[in-house]
């Protein structure tokens, strides 16, 4: 199997301050990677590093080969990305959101016409596809930039928080959606959650304090200790642990 | 080239779709009517051009043209809509341009809307049309040097007050450093910068366009002029597009 994103030693800094240190991982086509960690952990700032839209200040990241710092739209156009909070532009409709992301990824005419329904119907946003983004609630504007992020089918989906602020049903949409998308793509889904990893990840990987603290399946990690959130617990706070 | 049409598209159809683009013309089709037949006398002078008016446009220009371009990066971050946007695949100069043609078309539209005030002056004599063209050339080249210094600024804060201000002062400067007040107390006190001020002023190039000429120095300082921050501006967002 052949990694589609490679993530090696990579480092942020934000003055004296380490947000990310020396992350190293990669993840496989047909793996759905559950990135894990305590609010602050550095997650949003790899998942950044790796989309392209942060500088690191060290290491390196590729998308399907493609150096995200020296070749960033090639490794973009392999890239669907659902940034942290999922914006979208709150005047535009839902599909001309779409059609101007599709457009931006250089389809057009019937080709674009089609991805924008296709998309719109994996999230169930036809009901809202004359919208105004603003007017809609927060759990369809997730669903849009899910949408917007699978535009394209792209092989690598990184997706920061998809189920954040979505109600029960939502979430198990969205996590049935990726578990039929798996098997032809990498994903790396942030969360935390704990439910979600075991219902959707066949990795995990978890940081805390800008380093990674586990890597293993999610059996794996739940048998370290009597429930999940113990073993996050110690693994993310050692000290607590301690004391 | 796709990714800077599919831009400039959403960038343009975005003023129309709030009411950011009708007040903006609204206030500059009353203020520019009310300056050029008021305090430009136009029907004093006696004359069949369109000389007043073109001397208020800078002027005009100085506080809507900032209203145009603080928001054009601002609001990106504060949204959260840049991270979006510089995950798709376009390069950074494409979303810079884009914005910059965008909100330059818009000035465009709003200059083309004076246009009854050409038909007046061909209904009350006979004007010489070239000189009004050129004229509305040289008001679209102040509109474009303010539009790229407002936008570069724009780049370096979330915050649109902060964005406006700082263009408004930027403005005022390249406006009024050709006015007699500034030009005469320089020369008798440091007559070294009073040629530097004249220079820089755009008041002193839009002279010769509403004169008639257009001249290649300053249709270079013009081009030059925009370049130039431009290129600060992708800079600029290339620098801090996460901050």
């Amino acid at each position: 199997m052949t990694a589609l994103i490679e993530i090696e030693r990579l480092t942020k800094r934000f003055g004296a301050f380490t947000a990310v240190d020396d992350v190293t991982f990669s993840v496989a086509k047909g793996e759905v990677l559950g990135f894990l960690g305590p609010n602050g952990a550095g997650k949003s700032t790899t998942m950044r590093m790796l989309a392209g839209f942060m500088t690191p200040t060290s290491g390196t990241a590729r998308i399907c080969g493609e150096d995200v710092v020296d070749r960033p739209v090639p490794a973009k156009r392999h890239l669907g990305f659902l940034p942290e909070g999922a914006p979208t532009y709150p005047e535009m409709t839902v599909t001309g959101f779409l059609q101007f992301c599709g457009r931006a990824r250089g389809f057009h005419g019937s080709a674009l016409g089609d991805r924008v329904a296709h998309a719109m119907s994996l999230t169930q946003l036809e009901g809202v596809r004359l919208q105004p983004v603003e007017t809609l609630s927060k759990g369809f504007k997730r669903r849009v930039g899910l949408a917007a992020a699978l535009l394209h089918d792209p092989a690598v989906l990184v997706l920061d928080e998809p189920t954040d602020g979505l109600d029960p049903n939502q979430k198990h949409e969205v996590r049935n959606l990726i578990r039929a998308m798996a098997p032809n793509k990498a994903i790396v889904i942030s969360t935390h959650i704990l439910e979600e990893v075991a219902a959707v990840c066949t990795r995990a990987v978890v940081i805390a304090r800008g380093r990674v603290v586990a890597d293993a399946t999610p059996a794996e990690l739940a048998a370290k200790g009597p429930t999940m959130d113990a073993v996050f617990r110690a693994l993310t706070l050692p000290e607590v642990e301690a004391a | 080239m796709g990714g800077m049409v599919t831009v400039f598209r959403r960038e343009l159809a975005g003023y129309f779709a709030t009411p950011v683009a009708y007040v903006f013309i609204v206030i500059f089709l009353v203020m520019a009517g009310a300056l050029t037949f008021t305090l430009g006398n136009f029907f004093a002078r006696g004359q069949a051009d369109l000389q007043p008016f073109f001397t208020f446009v800078p002027w005009l220009f100085l506080f809507l043209v900032p209203a145009l371009t603080m928001r054009l990066w601002a609001e990106e971050r504060r949204l959260g809509t840049i991270e979006l946007l510089l995950t798709l695949p376009l390069a950074q100069w494409e979303a810079v341009v884009g914005k910059f043609l965008a909100a330059w078309a818009f000035c465009a539209i709003a200059l083309a809307l004076t246009f009854p005030l050409v038909i007046t002056v061909n209904l009350l004599g006979n004007p010489d049309n070239g000189v009004i063209l050129t004229g509305y050339l040289g008001c679209l080249m102040v509109a474009g040097a303010f539009l790229a210094v407002g936008a570069a600024i724009s780049a370096l804060t979330k915050n649109q007050v902060i964005a406006f201000v700082l263009a408004v002062a930027a403005c005022f400067f390249l406006t009024a450093a050709g006015s007699p007040v500034v030009t005469e107390f320089l020369s008798q006190r440091v007559p070294q910068l009073a040629d530097i001020a004249r220079s820089i002023s755009i008041t002193e190039r839009l002279g010769g366009f509403t004169r008639g000429v257009i001249s290649a120095r300053d249709v270079v300082f013009f081009a030059s002029f925009m370049a130039f921050f431009l290129f600060a501006n992708t800079i600029a967002i290339d620098q801090r597009k996460a901050d």
